[in-house]
């Protein structure tokens, strides 16, 4: 990574020898994104003008950008992990069963979140670092895991009833001044959930911890080229562990925030989640050869991915199928673009 | 000597499935002798049939095979894996009964031969394939995330195809490829498998196929300076696969005469991708073994008729399987190996050490 961005600083011809490939790609998707929102403003109008409907772009979302910034992380770091969307159902199905049938306490069920994220983390990483065994086949032994789990947890989706927690889960944080007026005159605040503080929150930390971190920065040397890595006195071993025990910790934290949104715990939750995470990361720039990638990005992926599929539903496709093509249609653009873009990149830099 | 031919024994690629197989066997064997019983019996069409367990596990299992010979060619070739096979699957059969049944979703009679319908299906499944391979191929996308796209499109393809509607075709001819034809007692799928194998036999025997896709997934660079196209190898693994899958559908959809787009075919990419791992081939690409990989799948079908044989629930059964898919990946692995390898010597030395004194 280092040599080659030496390298393109040294050649000052052409604009994609003079930009990183972190920095490119996500400079690509927030162009693209800002196109679409005011692309949806423009021919949609209704709606989008309303900060609110931003805001529950947000609401829907927040638990996808916190399990979409763990992926981010580990394809990063070169692996992959597609347990994500077993462990959020899980998750959510374990704090419901813990809050209903045994009565427990908002701490607790928190402290489950948690500890599930945690063990996966540990499990994984171990196999995966110490092991030296492909992480798409772990992560996929997981989500088989955590998806039986969940149904042998308990099998009948249900309602939590717990009196703290609908309290908790119907909190809203109310922004000033965004609010809109209603067709009866009644002014209503734009609002948001503390699902998306969290994340907002995490989506920080996680970007300073990769940007100005020893730790951070080691991603991206074991993600760029792990021989060179380890001839730099990274920990490579050491380094992919931390990345899945963070990717598991940001799914369990992502499947709590998933229930605090739903309130419910399903077995049928956050069906291919860990499809959408991964979307996003790569609409959001991420490599997934790794070494390549943003946290900014991944939330702006996010935003893309979900802003789309609101303006299918509201221009009137709502047959269920159209969500699926359109996501996938998209994948497929930016994967285009970042092959292009690559390749350009490559050819700019040999001559 | 004795040691060598351990070593060889162990070595083996074949070991891995065979030794899982042997201990499901021998597991069964333990609990219940009758789970090896086959029997002659009659269908409720009043045709002869063989039933059992292994007849089931036979018939089931055929799917997976099938899929397993075009995974193993693609994770081959590319170093990676197709996870869209299921999503083809609901994609080819969708449009095998929209050719059968036209618009209307319950015909009197056929609109199409089943012929033409499932060339047509081959056709949609080989331009699936090509797809995929040429994103990989053409567009250097790893595998995983190019076939991501059909993953998360093909299902809704599917419904899109026949408008979200459930046809359901009225010939009982169509049910043969997926049950039993009269007179016959063993299921068709057995010799659509067979006939499948023979080919693949066939085709790895009298063309380079074999040889240049290992080539080009050991070194893709050495592979296009001793003149083999790696780019054109790559794509033509998948678009194999996407006739494997057309077939895998064929059967699929006969097996019930009508589809369900969000539950055909499920976690199938799954079961075919351990299938090639169980197999012991690498995943990342290089040198293949298509037997091995076949037997894997066999071996999993095992497992989850076992698995359903001890009255576990169909959704909980995924636990289990990853239960044992760790395990055998962990004591495949060859950090593992090495240990163990060690540990033994240090055992067998102490021992000689002590017989010594």
């Amino acid at each position: 990574m280092m040599d080659q961005n030496q390298k393109q600083l040294k050649l000052k011809g052409g604009i994609f020898s003079r930009i990183s490939d972190t920095n490119l790609l996500l400079t690509i998707t927030i162009v693209i994104f800002l196109l679409m929102y005011t692309g949806a403003i423009i021919f949609q109008g209704q709606g989008f003008t309303k900060p609110q409907m931003f805001f529950n772009i947000l609401n829907a979302n927040a638990a996808l950008i916190i399990t979409a910034c763990g992926m981010s992380i580990v394809m990063i770091s070169g692996g992959i992990d597609i347990s994500v969307g077993g462990v959020v159902a899980l998750v959510s199905m374990c704090c419901a069963v813990y809050l209903d049938h045994h009565n427990g306490s908002i701490l607790g069920s928190i402290l489950i979140a948690l500890g599930i994220g945690l063990a996966y983390g540990i499990v994984q990483g171990t196999l995966v670092a110490y092991f030296d065994i492909q992480p798409f086949i772990v992560s996929l032994a997981g989500m088989f895991f955590a998806r039986g789990m969940t149904t042998i947890v308990n099998t009948a989706p249900f309602n939590v009833a717990d009196p703290e927690f609908t309290k908790l889960k119907q909190t809203r944080i109310k922004i000033p001044g965004m609010g809109s007026v209603n067709k009866k005159g009644m002014y209503i605040p734009a609002y948001i959930e503390i699902g998306v503080v969290v994340a907002l929150v995490l989506v920080v930390i996680l970007f300073l911890v990769l940007r100005y971190t020893k730790l951070g920065r080691s991603f991206y040397a074991v993600g760029g080229n792990k021989q060179s890595a380890l001839m730099l006195g990274v920990n490579v071993k050491r380094t992919k562990f931390i990345s899945h025990v963070i990717c598991s910790m940001m799914a369990g934290i992502g499947g709590y925030v998933y229930f605090l949104h739903v309130g419910s715990g399903s077995a049928s939750h956050a069906m291919g989640m860990e499809m959408n995470a991964i979307a996003s990361s790569i609409i959001g720039g991420t490599m997934l050869s790794g070494g390549v990638g943003n946290i900014v990005g991944t939330l702006f992926g996010v935003l893309s991915l979900s802003t789309i599929q609101n303006i299918v539903a509201s221009a009137g496709l709502d047959e269920a199928w159209w969500t699926g093509i359109t996501i996938a249609s998209m994948l497929c653009v930016f994967l285009l673009i970042q092959s292009i873009v690559i390749r350009q990149k490559k050819r700019a830099l040999k001559s | 000597m004795e040691k060598s031919l351990f070593k060889k024994i162990t070595g083996n690629q074949m070991f891995i499935p065979l030794m899982a197989l042997l201990l499901l066997v021998v597991i069964n064997l333990v609990v219940d002798p009758g789970f090896f019983k086959v029997t002659l019996g009659t269908n409720n069409a009043g045709n002869p049939v063989l039933s059992g367990y292994l007849i089931t596990i036979l018939d089931y299992g055929s799917e997976l095979a099938i899929l397993a010979i075009g995974m193993t060619l693609v994770t081959a070739a590319s170093g990676g894996q197709d996870i869209s096979v299921g999503a083809t699957i609901a994609i080819c059969g969708s449009v095998m009964l929209r050719v059968l049944c036209g618009t209307n979703p319950r015909p009197d009679a056929i609109q199409a031969p089943i012929l033409v319908a499932f060339l047509v299906a081959c056709v949609v499944g080989m331009l699936c394939g090509a797809f995929n391979g040429a994103l990989v191929s053409f567009f250097k996308i790893q595998p995983m995330i190019a076939t991501l796209i059909l993953f998360t499109a093909g299902r809704s393809i599917a419904a899109w195809v026949n408008n979200n509607m459930l046809p359901i075709v009225p010939d009982p001819k169509f049910a043969y490829f997926g049950g039993f034809i009269p007179g016959i007692p063993v299921p068709t799928t057995v010799f659509i498998v067979i006939i499948c194998i023979v080919i693949t036999i066939l085709l790895l025997k009298f063309t380079n196929l074999g040889l240049y896709t290992q080539a080009v997934g050991i070194n893709e660079k050495s592979a296009r300076l001793n003149g083999i196209n790696p780019t054109f190898m790559k794509f033509l693994a998948f678009v194999i696969l996407g006739l494997c899958v057309a077939v895998a559908a064929l059967i699929k959809v006969s097996r019930i005469s009508t589809i369900n787009y969000s539950v055909i075919a499920k976690d199938i990419e799954m079961d075919a991708i351990l299938a090639v791992a169980l197999g012991g081939n690498s995943l990342s690409g290089g040198k293949f073994n298509m037997w091995a990989s076949i037997v894997g799948a066999y071996v999993i079908q095992f497992l989850t008729t076992t698995l359903y044989k001890f009255s576990v629930r169909s959704d909980a059964l995924a636990a289990y399987k990853a239960v044992v898919v760790i395990l055998l990946v962990v004591f495949s692995a060859p950090k593992v190996r090495e240990a163990v390898g060690s540990f033994a010597k240090k055992l067998t030395s102490k021992n000689a050490l002590k017989e010594e004194a």
